[in-house]
């Protein structure tokens, strides 16, 4: 994994993340930097604040405290010289518009088809021309074999399949950086494993990618990175090899044999 | 197993195939059919031949010249007030989602107020503003006047009939629609806002297709009490269909006559509109499960 520059400008860059619901304060200082290219997989127990972080990222969750950089430009604020004030909803948007997002229940639009999915946004929200983005669909859907169904709607799909047409919408508009919340938890067993090798795939070809997942097989295989958090906090992070096989904090040690118990 | 149960396990397995099996004989709903078609054409033969309801009356007047104007009338305003009906109530009820306490106030303020008030009232009231605002004008708040018009000029028996309607319409569609967009899974909105598009852009290519498959139901509800609604427009000297059709009767005295004209009328423009909502009903369900196969075909031509 050497493809990893280690100087050079993070392209996610989180200082100091605070994110409260009412009285639950729910991340408590989180720092993470992320490289361009780098394959980054968020492990921790469920409540740990895993998605809240991730749908901060692109501000789908306003934060607190602290600063969230992407790309050199920080979420949801503009610095004018010495003051920092809010954005508009508009240029909010403007701001998501490179980073790609893959949900845990797909949400892919059910009205319109996997190829319709997949050129809403290339099409509608970055104008691209209808030529183009449905080129770059079709060869998105070839790339994750699902070219005959660029017709069917989502819920004549499996959830493994919507799940990889929703992997390719996010594609579509070739983003930045790829978010990814339990993509393979609402699927049956068997339908896991397609996801995952797309998954594997991407992260092969350079694409920078957050992943919060419960599949220590993808981490051990496909990440850069394991960063684990427990209670709003970013506890041990580290190459996989060795966090994986030889985690230092108890609260990872505690949750990896859980799981090792529950693979055998 | 024997290889000799064999032919006999094949044999069984052919007379158990669903595909061949037979209705059940269901001598009882037969009955039922036989017996509610025996009254339905007893009850048709006898108010056909019932003198009473004067059907030569009802044939001659059924296409004269007054009624169809009354009709087209009836469907002007019909059309008129739901088209801004609909448009103010999905504006009223984006404004009533919205998190901005200052349009979800005022449109909560007019949903109630429109819903509140009998439609008779809000028609008579617009009728006659000229006696509670002789004037109309445009200014600047407790400033000077920008223009100014007569209300008298402004406000016609149609211009009143119009405003009364639809903005009575608007609330209670705005109530409709809102529930539509709120039966809109999250998980959408969040897969708009996370591709960067805009509320508007969300709300046209995202939310409001899935919201329609409930909205369309209570609006052809709505869309048929309109028709019949407009009928309150003869309080303001309007000629509505059923208002020509009492001008006729009061010269004629042919009361029931002339109400099955009407009758008969209003029941041609239901009938439509209930064909008409089928198609667009399944023109929103595509996508579902169960979905007619063409359903992929047509969606294609309309991107
Ligand atoms: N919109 C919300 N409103 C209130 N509380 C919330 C909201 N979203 C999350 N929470 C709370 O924040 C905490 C962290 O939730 P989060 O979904 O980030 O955990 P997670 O690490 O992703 O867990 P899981 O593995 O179960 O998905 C939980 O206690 C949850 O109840
Ligand atoms: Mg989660």
């Amino acid at each position: 994994m050497s493809r990893i520059a280690s100087e050079g400008a993070p392209l996610v860059s989180a200082r100091n993340v605070h994110k409260s619901f009412g009285h639950n304060e729910v991340l408590k200082g989180i720092d993470l930097d992320v490289m361009p290219g780098e394959v980054v997989v968020v492990l921790g127990p469920s409540g740990s604040g895993k998605s809240t972080f991730l749908r901060c990222i692109n501000h789908l969750e306003a934060i607190d405290r602290g600063s969230i950089m992407v790309a050199g430009e920080q979420i949801g604020y503009r610095l004018s010289g010495e003051r920092l004030t809010k954005l508009s909803p508009r240029a909010i948007a403007a701001q998501r518009r490179q980073i790609g997002m893959v949900f845990q229940q797909f949400n892919l639009f059910p009205h319109m088809t996997a190829l319709e999915n997949i050129i809403e946004a290339p099409v509608g929200v970055h104008g691209h021309s209808r030529k183009d983005a449905t080129d770059y669909a079709m060869e998105l859907l070839a790339r994750i074999g699902l070219t005959e169904k660029a017709n069917a709607y989502p819920r004549q799909l499996s959830g493994g399949q919507q799940q990889r047409v929703a992997i390719a919408r996010a594609l579509a508009i070739r983003p930045k950086l790829m978010l990814f919340d339990e993509p393979t938890s609402a699927l049956d067993p068997e339908l896991v494993g397609e996801v995952l090798a797309t998954m594997r795939d991407l992260a092969g070809q350079g694409l920078t990618m957050i992943v919060v997942t419960h599949e220590i097989g993808f981490a051990r295989e496909a990440a850069d990175r394991v960063v684990f958090m427990d209670g709003g906090l970013v506890v041990e992070q580290g190459r996989p090899e060795e966090v994986l096989a030889n985690p230092s904090h108890p609260r990872t040690r505690l949750f990896l044999s859980r799981f090792i118990r529950e693979a055998a | 197993m024997s290889s000799a149960a064999e032919p006999m396990h094949d044999r069984q397995a052919t007379l158990r195939d669903v595909a061949n099996a037979h209705r059940p004989v269901e001598w009882g709903r037969w009955l039922l059919w036989a017996f509610v078609l025996a009254v339905s054409a007893n009850f048709a033969w006898i108010v056909a031949w019932n003198p009473n309801f004067g059907w030569p009356v009802v044939a001659q007047w059924f296409t004269a010249e007054s009624i169809l104007r009354g009709l087209y009338v009836t469907l002007g305003l019909t059309v008129v007030a739901m088209v801004i009906g609909v448009i103010i109530g999905l504006l009223l009820a984006i404004a009533r989602l919205s998190d901005d306490r200052l349009f979800s106030g005022l449109a909560g303020l007019f949903i109630w107020f429109f819903r509140g008030t009998p439609l008779l009232v809000q028609l008579i009231f617009w009728y006659n503003l000229s006696t509670l605002f002789p004037e109309i004008s445009i200014s600047i708040p407790f400033g000077p006047t920008l223009v100014s018009w007569h209300t008298n000029d402004l406000i016609t028996p149609m211009t009143a009939a119009i405003a009364g309607l639809s903005l009575n319409e608007a609330a209670y569609m705005a109530e409709i629609i809102r529930g539509g967009l709120l039966s809109v899974d999250k998980g959408q909105t969040e897969a708009s806002d996370a591709f960067g598009m805009t509320r508007a852009r969300a709300l046209r290519r995202v939310i409001i297709p899935q919201a329609m498959r409930s909205i369309v139901p209570p609006t052809g509800n709505q869309l048929i009490s309109m028709i019949k609604a407009t009928s309150l427009v003869s309080v303001i000297a309007m000629a509505d269909l059923l208002y020509s059709v009492q001008a006729v009767y009061n010269r004629t005295f042919e009361v029931v006559p002339m109400l099955m004209v009407a009758v008969i009328w209003y029941l041609i423009i239901t009938t439509v509109l209930n064909i008409g909502q089928g198609f667009i009903e399944r023109y929103y369900a595509r996508g579902e499960r169960g979905a007619t196969e063409r359903m992929p075909v047509i969606a294609e031509a309309t991107p």
